[in-house]
């Protein structure tokens, strides 16, 4: 019974880690960058979801509302000011510029709001459970999978039934033939860029729910994130998901062994995926 | 008559000013106090990692984020050998690096496989395995770490000749010793990257940098190459792991598989200096201790502003700051690139030098 007590706990983790993960997919997916900063600006995203909670006395669901078009626009920003001067054939410079950018949110946090940990307060909802026969499991971290299904299938949705979808498509495959046809790969970076910051706004809602966060947990999350993104094959969301789901399912697993392995698991399950299938599960870009 | 020649005249007086400069620096401990010997200890060690560091991405295009690994590997592996097997700490150093040698096979393998800046993860991820999996080794002090027993540290090779050498005390002749073993260790290790990007192996390196599918169309070996200085600099950065901690004689896993301390700040350093020049890391690592040392008591700013300089100077400064002097004045000390020379201008190489 525990074993599959754990399945369930660590499938519903995944989901976690797939909003971890979308955002990155996402922009990977689009501009071939791999974004160092993306933990960090997820935890940025809860100090400023935790802003509107204090300052404006907001429920943390309607906070994050207000902060996701104020993500949107940083990313936007972020995108047009400094990302995109440094895409380009070398890896190098976006890696390095992002990795600055880690190093810089977190001690601008660590600047404002101090080491001490804070959490997104949601009153019972943080408690209640239900109860699936004979398993119970808690409220949140189903609505959490159930949130990162629903962005999965909407960036499905943006990505193949809208012009902005179809734009992204056509820079990912081409950004030169989509520039001839009249897009701005410049614009739609930063359009792109936007909306992983909207999805990580939600990601942040509920890591902050969840758990106490404070400036450092950044990068550990990240790495998750990642390796969700990895193993799940580069482009794809639904692969995304997967992947989230192989690392939570073996961080559950790995703790109900021994509580020390929990970390140690979801590691050595995207090593053992990798060298099975480098290219993950299910991969959709080749380049 | 031409030939391939890649000295240039500033190579040359350089060489000699190295020279002298080095002789001064072995000379530093008949004059200097401790505090002097322990930031030129600093300075060198990172100046270490960083020329490994920058092998890896500037010449290789190998940009790890995991190199802690190494740093901790070697130094766990260096205290293993002191603390289980009695070895003294000096010896123990050059198991530190084949330590991370071996650590180094199994992260190639891993890394290698994931495609362009992916290769960054998978080098984090085995650093964090690696930390994990180190926390958990008890006789070590498991996630808490352990020290140095005095008895070990007491009796280090050298100690006693240099206690008669220079009349000090053990702790002092302590500092001395590690000093001028990160003073060796940083000019072989100079001296053996400057040898090697002059090498055909380097030549072949830096031909993929420039032009992949160019390079491998003429024949060079690129999974040979890359495996090779993954795993140099592995074994390099090992050692500097393990004299590292020899010198702090306490560890931890968290502090040995530091992110920021053995990756972030050599980052940092080859970025200012100048990436994919020898002489960048050098101008870079003087620089982040001049930085260090103005803004130490203002925390996290240090950081902040540590990071801001390092993207700014990836937009609109991408060589650095030996980079910038280098294209206004044409002088390089380290030069690696192949001129074709007349053989009677040897000296006309002002364009080019």
């Amino acid at each position: 019974m525990i074993w599959i007590d754990s399945l369930i706990q660590g499938i519903l983790l995944g989901g976690l880690y797939a909003l971890f993960a979308a955002g990155l997919s996402l922009v990977f997916g689009i501009m071939r960058l791999v974004n160092l900063a993306h933990g960090d600006l997820i935890v940025f995203s809860a100090y400023i979801t935790l802003a509107f909670v204090s300052l404006l006395g907001l429920h943390p669901f309607l906070a994050a509302f207000v902060a996701a078009p104020m993500m949107f626009g940083i990313g936007w920003l972020l995108q047009r000011l400094v990302l995109n001067r440094v895409l380009g054939p070398d890896i190098l410079p976006p890696l390095l510029v992002t990795f600055g950018l880690s190093i810089v949110l977190q001690n601008a946090l660590l600047e404002t709001w101090s080491a001490d940990s804070r959490r997104l307060s949601v009153g019972t909802l943080e408690t209640s459970s239900l109860s699936l026969g004979p398993i119970t499991v808690g409220v949140l971290p189903v609505m959490t999978f159930i949130t990162a299904i629903l962005v999965i299938v909407v960036l499905n949705q943006i990505s193949f039934k809208t012009e902005l979808g179809r734009a992204f498509r056509a820079t990912s495959d081409d950004p030169v033939t989509a520039q001839l046809m009249g897009i701005r790969p410049n614009s739609i970076f930063a359009t792109a860029m936007g909306l992983a910051m909207v999805i990580a706004v939600i990601a942040a809602l509920y890591l902050g729910i969840r758990a106490n966060f404070d400036p450092s947990i950044g990068p550990t999350r990240l790495i998750y994130a990642f390796e969700a993104v990895i193993i799940g094959g580069l482009g794809s969301l639904w692969g995304t998901l997967l992947g989230g789901i192989i690392i939570g399912v073996a961080q559950t697993i790995g703790a109900t062994i021994n509580p020390e392995w929990q970390i140690l698991a979801g590691h050595i399950a995207f090593l053992v995926v990798i060298s099975i299938k480098p290219r993950g599960l299910m991969p959709r870009a080749f380049d | 008559m031409y030939h391939v020649e890649t000295k240039t005249r500033a190579s040359k007086i350089a060489f000699y000013g190295g020279i002298v400069a080095l002789i001064i620096a072995v000379a530093v401990p008949f004059f200097a106090g401790r505090a002097t010997l322990q930031d030129m200890f600093f300075i060198l060690t990172m100046l270490v990692l960083a020329q490994w560091w920058n092998l890896l991405a500037g010449f290789g295009g190998l940009v790890s984020v995991g190199q802690q690994a190494f740093v901790g590997m070697g130094a766990y592996a260096m205290f293993g050998m002191v603390i289980l097997l009695g070895w003294d700490p000096v010896p123990s150093i050059l198991i530190a690096g084949l330590a991370a040698l071996i650590l180094s096979i199994p992260t190639a393998f891993f890394a290698f496989r994931l495609q362009g800046a992916y290769f960054a993860i998978g080098t984090w991820v085995i650093a964090e395995v690696t930390r994990l999996s180190v926390a958990q080794w008890k006789q070590l002090g498991g996630g808490t770490g352990t020290s140095l027993s005095r008895s070990a540290t007491k009796n280090i090779w050298g100690v006693e000749w240099i206690k008669d050498l220079l009349d000090v005390k053990t702790s002092a002749a302590r500092d001395i010793l590690a000093y001028w073993l990160a003073l060796i260790l940083a000019v072989l290790t100079i001296g053996f990257i400057y040898w090697l990007l002059r090498s055909r192996r380097g030549l072949g390196l830096s031909a993929l940098r420039d032009n992949f599918t160019a390079a491998k169309s003429l024949g060079v070996d690129a999974g040979a190459i890359k495996w090779f200085v993954f795993l140099i600099s592995a074994f390099g950065t090992g050692l500097a792991g393990g004299l590292i901690y020899m010198q702090k004689a306490r560890i931890s896993p968290d502090a040995a598989f530091s992110v920021l301390d053995w990756t972030a700040y050599v980052i940092f350093i080859v970025v200012i200096g100048g990436i994919g020049t020898i002489e960048g890391p050098i101008i870079g690592v003087i620089v982040f201790f001049l930085l260090q040392n103005m803004l130490a008591d203002y925390g996290s700013w240090y950081l902040l502003i540590l990071g801001v300089i390092g993207i700014a100077i990836m937009l609109f400064a991408p060589k650095g700051l030996w980079g910038l002097f280098s294209q206004k004045t044409g002088i390089q000390i380290f030069p690696v690139q192949r001129r074709l020379v007349h053989k009677n201008q040897n000296s006309e190489d002002k364009n080019n030098g």
